[in-house]
């Protein structure tokens, strides 16, 4: 029974002829094919090289002849005609800054919100209109007691601990910089993540537009999202949060969906019968039943605003991603490190807060005094009270030098960044010769001529090698498909960093997956280890993925050692974690079977636990890709020489809107493209197995 | 159709149905049309539709408790969600009071669910972040009672159905009893004159399922209630059952009381679905009595005409002489003798006298 469904002899068979037929094919292709350029055989000319410059204009006329209107100008006393889109992008640009001004002012003080309402005037002339911070122990004291009413002592420390490491090491104003701006970016794109996911549950049609555009969004690199939005919103914080908001908002769509669709047919047919209306229907009955996976979307946007508050500090975005990147532009890496163990920890905290308040019941009928039901409430006014009081009597202590009960100025803290420069320089001097060993042997044995391979490949010979695999694989639509997405490629001026991309991409993938799978299955022995590994790769899942290049550039320097390094710490994570949990998911009474007919230890794994949980394990692969891919485009930032690096140069150029876009989507084809076949080949093997 | 408005005037039945479908597919309403209202289940299947309800036609009057029967698929569910509307009818007309349900407007239609309609579900389909009080006063808030008010009247259903002392407890913290108990309750509460139950029990294991249906009928005797009830355990429809519709791939093969379903079988399907139905579980004392003979000497015991067989079998079978039989004025209608019992229990399934 069980040998019968996972093998299918006779199909095995004609499909490994025929993959060997098709590599005979392209290693004839490679052989005969001579690398010319003029060969249209070996590349293809750039035919779609002018996509860019469409883009380029299309932006321009949207933005500055497209549709003009009359806008009244204060100062000419005049009205005057601008376009309408530049005047919007205008509008929501002064409102996000003023609503990220204010969150920012409330916890650090300041007087431009003030100045919105008064004027310039007005604030100079009176040294009291100046919006007071929170003493940052208030703050801090405010964590521990809401990840206490949350969870627990256990989360208390944490938070506890957290914000007085920041506070203590000086990196208050970068980091409640980065906070602010996630604490204005996540409702946001909580409340569009929201809205469309009701929409597409609601109109199939809206559904089926919005999902391509989802699953390219996720594999576009982070990168490409800032140039578009530099172009339209210009640089800083309100664009920095734009670009936020449009990365941290899919996810949030997609898990919505996932969650009202979950939703059984009978509890809103219950509802129905209850007698609710569309509007009942959705907010009494959908909503709090889809709440678990709605709220697991929450804490996907929290945590992917944070990664992208951090990247976005590229086009101006203020607070500690800005700072990290003049200590790594400076090769500061003692400073690096403190800076990138603060994002570390707002993250953690962060990630632990929203899920235990998804996870949070609330009792509605336990019978509550009034101070009993507000007593958190009224702790908190009480912590307020304190700080402020003890940030004054402060004032009498730290007379001459800076209230350090106040408020530690940036870079004023403690700071072991010295040590840690020495600890690094350490490392460096003693093991350089066994590092710089490895890396050049690396490099010259093993990454020069894998790449040198790749870009000696005919561009016919790719395109028939991937699309011959689409085919084995899923059938000509397969086929089709990726060879759509390889086409596209081949058609810009960039094949040949495309190439770079593919090579450090396979590289990567190939070694995480052979790292996950195998950290995976020993872990997935027993159910302690499993946890363990688990909760190991949810923590390193919260990193934002700059953090991973500082270790690594500590370590490597400025190589493609360094970025593939990261990549593969970075990527090995869904592998491992996919592997674990497709192991630990096969039904125990196979487990049984096996042991009825028999079979050792040995035997129950290769032949019942790996091919059954072979599906769950290519998803796991399958992730490892796109993780592989987003991290490869973000170590352009230490050096390569692939499609990265020219989005990163897009970045830097004022018509870099056609470039990046059109780089951003090859990088999401190569994806795309694994995707394709990767995805296919799993549900079919789900099929077989008769699992869901 | 003037012809039935006039009917529907005359005597008006709490629920009515005339000549429903419910055809699943894309292009349902046009393979419905050039069928003609003769619909071949087989056919449509073929053609990528799938009949849910054909043709069916029935009233269910005030107090009357109809149970639906029938193998898996066969449209009970189906039948039940076209009389309340959560899917729309292919054909057919649909009277509720009278009303005509298909043209109603959605506002109608709510007004209608909040104030005259409860259905309970399969799966107890329970707000699962809700308190099983909350469940119950649901539909009341969602109606715009106060929570004073609503809870108060949650409290009463939570007493009604005996879970008092749950009242803070999740479904998840439920047994699957309990859960169904909450749903019933939940159906109640805005007092329906209708009520729908759609294999209320069959999710329960077979005593916490008997328990539910005494309460069901200790329920039933206190609230009288119109009630669409489906089914398919025979044991249970015979014991809730004024009358039994028995359908096959959406068609009501018969509708009629649980013992003419049983003695006069209207097609081969529904005879082979009753035949193995206990006799003496359907038969009343009734159809085994004969006329009264002064000759005869009877005992002192005295049954109802109306009792069912098996419930009195055992004291009749006890005594030496035959039992007098009583309507329920108490008056001696008839006799019945051992002989006739005997027969109806252990004999074959040939004609009773
Ligand atoms: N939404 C739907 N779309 C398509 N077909 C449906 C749909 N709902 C029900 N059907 C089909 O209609 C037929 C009748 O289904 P229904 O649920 O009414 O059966 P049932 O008698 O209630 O069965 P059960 O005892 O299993 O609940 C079945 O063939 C079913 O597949
Ligand atoms: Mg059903």
């Amino acid at each position: 029974m069980i040998n019968h469904k996972i093998m299918d002899y006779s199909s095995k068979h004609s499909k490994l002829l025929q993959f060997i037929f098709l590599l005979v094919v392209f290693l004839l292709l490679c052989q005969f094919i001579t690398p010319s350029e003029n060969n249209f055989l070996w590349r293809f000319p750039s035919l779609i090289a002018g996509l860019p410059y469409l883009i380029n204009d299309s932006a321009e006329y949207l933005m500055f002849d497209w549709w003009p209107i009359e806008v009244y100008d204060p100062e000419i006393e005049e009205f005057e005609e601008k376009p309408l889109i530049q005047q919007v992008t205008r509008a929501i640009s002064a409102s996000i800054l003023f609503i990220i001004g204010l969150i920012r002012e409330i916890i650090l003080g300041g007087v431009k919100t003030i100045v919105i309402f008064t004027s310039w005037d007005f604030v100079s002339e009176n040294k009291w209109a100046r919006w007071p911070a929170l003493p940052w122990t208030v703050v801090a004291s405010g964590a521990i007691l809401l990840g206490y009413k949350l969870q627990g002592k256990g989360l208390a420390m944490l938070a506890g601990f957290s914000t007085i490491y920041i506070a203590v090491f000086g990196q208050w104003e970068p980091s409640m910089q980065t906070l602010s701006l996630v604490l204005f970016a996540a409702p946001v794109s909580f409340i569009l993540g929201l809205s469309l996911g009701i929409w597409a549950y609601k109109n199939r049609k809206v559904e089926l537009t919005l999902n391509p555009f989802l699953n390219v969004m996720q594999i576009v690199p982070q990168f490409s999202y800032l140039v578009p939005v530099m172009v339209f919103f210009g640089i800083g914080d309100h664009a920095g949060a734009i670009a936020t908001i449009i990365f941290a908002t899919p996810p949030m769509v997609r898990l919505t969906v996932l969650g009202l669709k979950r939703v059984s047919p009978e509890v809103l047919e219950a509802g129905m019968m209850s007698g609710c209306s569309n509007f009942q229907l959705m907010y009494k009955v959908l909503i709090p039943t889809a709440r678990r996976d709605i709220l697991i979307g929450v804490n996907q946007v929290i945590m992917q605003c944070l990664a992208m508050a951090v990247i976005a500090s590229f086009i101006g975005a203020k607070g500690l991603g800005f700072n990290l990147l003049l200590s790594l532009n400076g090769l500061r890496i003692g400073q690096a490190i403190e800076q990138g163990i603060c994002i570390v920890l707002i993250a953690v905290v962060l990630d632990r807060m929203s899920l235990a308040w998804a996870n949070k019941q609330t009792d509605y009928f336990a019978d509550l005094t009034f101070f009993k039901r507000h007593k958190y409430s009224l702790i908190f006014l009480a912590i307020v009270v304190a700080g402020i009081a003890l940030s004054y009597i402060g004032t009498f202590f730290f007379r001459e030098n800076f209230n350090y009960l106040y408020i530690v100025p940036h870079n004023k803290g403690i700071s072991i960044s010295d040590t840690l420069q020495e600890g690094v320089d350490w490392i460096w001097d003693t093991f350089f010769f066994t590092l710089k060993g490895f890396n050049i042997f690396l490099i010259q044995q093993i990454l020069m001529p894998m790449k040198a391979a790749y870009l000696s490949m005919p561009v016919v010979a790719t395109l028939s090698l991937t699309m011959g695999v689409g085919y084995i694989i899923g059938g000509i639509r397969s086929a089709v498909i990726v060879g759509g997405f390889i086409l596209f490629i081949a058609l810009t001026e960039w094949w040949d960093r495309a190439l770079i991309t593919m090579y450090l991409m396979s590289f990567a993938v190939i070694v995480s997956s052979i790292i996950g799978v195998t950290v995976g299955t020993l872990c997935a022995q027993n159910s302690y280890t499993s946890k363990f590994i688990l909760l190991v790769c949810d923590t390193f899942q919260t990193f934002p993925s700059f953090i991973y290049l500082i270790p690594v550039i500590m370590l490597f320097g400025v190589t493609d050692t360094s970025v593939l390094i990261a990549v593969i710490v970075y990527a090995t994570v869904p592998a491992t974690r996919y592997t674990v949990v497709g192991l630990r998911s096969v039904p125990p009474d196979l487990h049984d079977a096996g042991s009825m007919s028999g079979v050792n230890r040995m035997q129950r794994w290769i032949k019942i636990e790996l091919p059954m949980s072979f599906p769950h394990m290519a998803l796991g692969v399958n992730q490892t890709v796109v993780f592989a891919l987003s991290m490869i485009i973000i170590g352009a930032m230490i050096g390569t020489d692939d499609l990265g690096q020219f989005i990163l140069k897009a970045l830097s150029d004022k018509i870099g809107i056609g470039n990046g876009l059109t780089l951003g989507l090859c990088v999401a084809f190569i994806g795309l493209a694994a995707d394709q076949v990767i995805r296919t080949w799993a549900n079919e093997r789900k099929k077989i197995l008769d699992i869901s | 159709m003037s012809s039935l408005a006039e009917a529907t005037q005359t005597k008006q039945s709490v629920i009515q149905c005339d000549s429903v479908y419910k055809i699943f597919g894309e292009n349902a309403k046009k393979m419905l049309q050039s069928a003609n209202g003769n619909v071949d289940a087989k056919s449509f299947q073929e053609a990528g539709c799938i009949v849910g309800v054909n043709n069916a036609s029935f009233e269910v009057q005030e107090g009357d408790l109809l149970v639906v029967m029938g193998l898996s698929g066969s449209g009970k569910s189906t039948l039940l969600r076209c009389i309340s509307r959560l899917t729309d009818a292919t054909a057919g007309n649909i009277f509720i009071d009278g009303e005509d349900l298909l043209a109603m407007s959605n506002k109608k239609l709510i007004e209608l669910r909040r104030n005259k309609m409860g259905m309970v579900f399969q799966s107890f389909a329970l707000l699962p972040h809700k308190t099983v009080l909350e469940n119950i006063a649901f539909p009341l808030q969602v109606k715009g009672s106060s929570t004073g008010d609503s809870i108060k009247r949650a409290k009463d259903m939570v007493d009604l159905v005996g879970l008092d002392g749950r009242e803070n407890y999740f479904p998840r913290e439920l047994s699957g009893g309990q859960q169904q108990r909450v749903g019933i309750a939940r159906s109640l509460a805005v007092e329906p004159d209708i009520w729908f139950l759609d294999e209320p029990f069959s999710a329960l294991d077979p005593l916490i399922r008997k328990e539910m249906q005494d309460e069901f009928l200790r329920l039933q005797g206190v609230l009288n209630k119109t009630i669409l009830f489906v089914t398919h355990d025979f044991d249970e429809a015979l014991r809730l059952a004024d009358r039994i519709a028995i359908m096959k791939e959406g068609i009501i093969e018969q509708l009629d009381t649980p013992a003419n379903i049983v003695l006069n079988p209207a097609t081969e399907y529904v005879r082979k679905f009753t035949e193995d139905v206990p006799r003496e579980k359907v038969l009343k004392i009734e159809s085994v009595m004969d006329p009264i003979d002064s000759s005869e000497e009877l005992s002192d015991l005295q049954v109802s005409k109306d009792a069912i067989i098996e419930t009195v079998a055992e004291v009749v079978l006890n005594q030496q002489k035959p039992v007098a039989v009583t309507d329920s004025n108490n008056k001696v209608v008839g006799v019945v003798h051992r002989s006739h019992v005997i027969k109806v229990l252990f004999g074959s399934r040939g004609p009773l006298k």
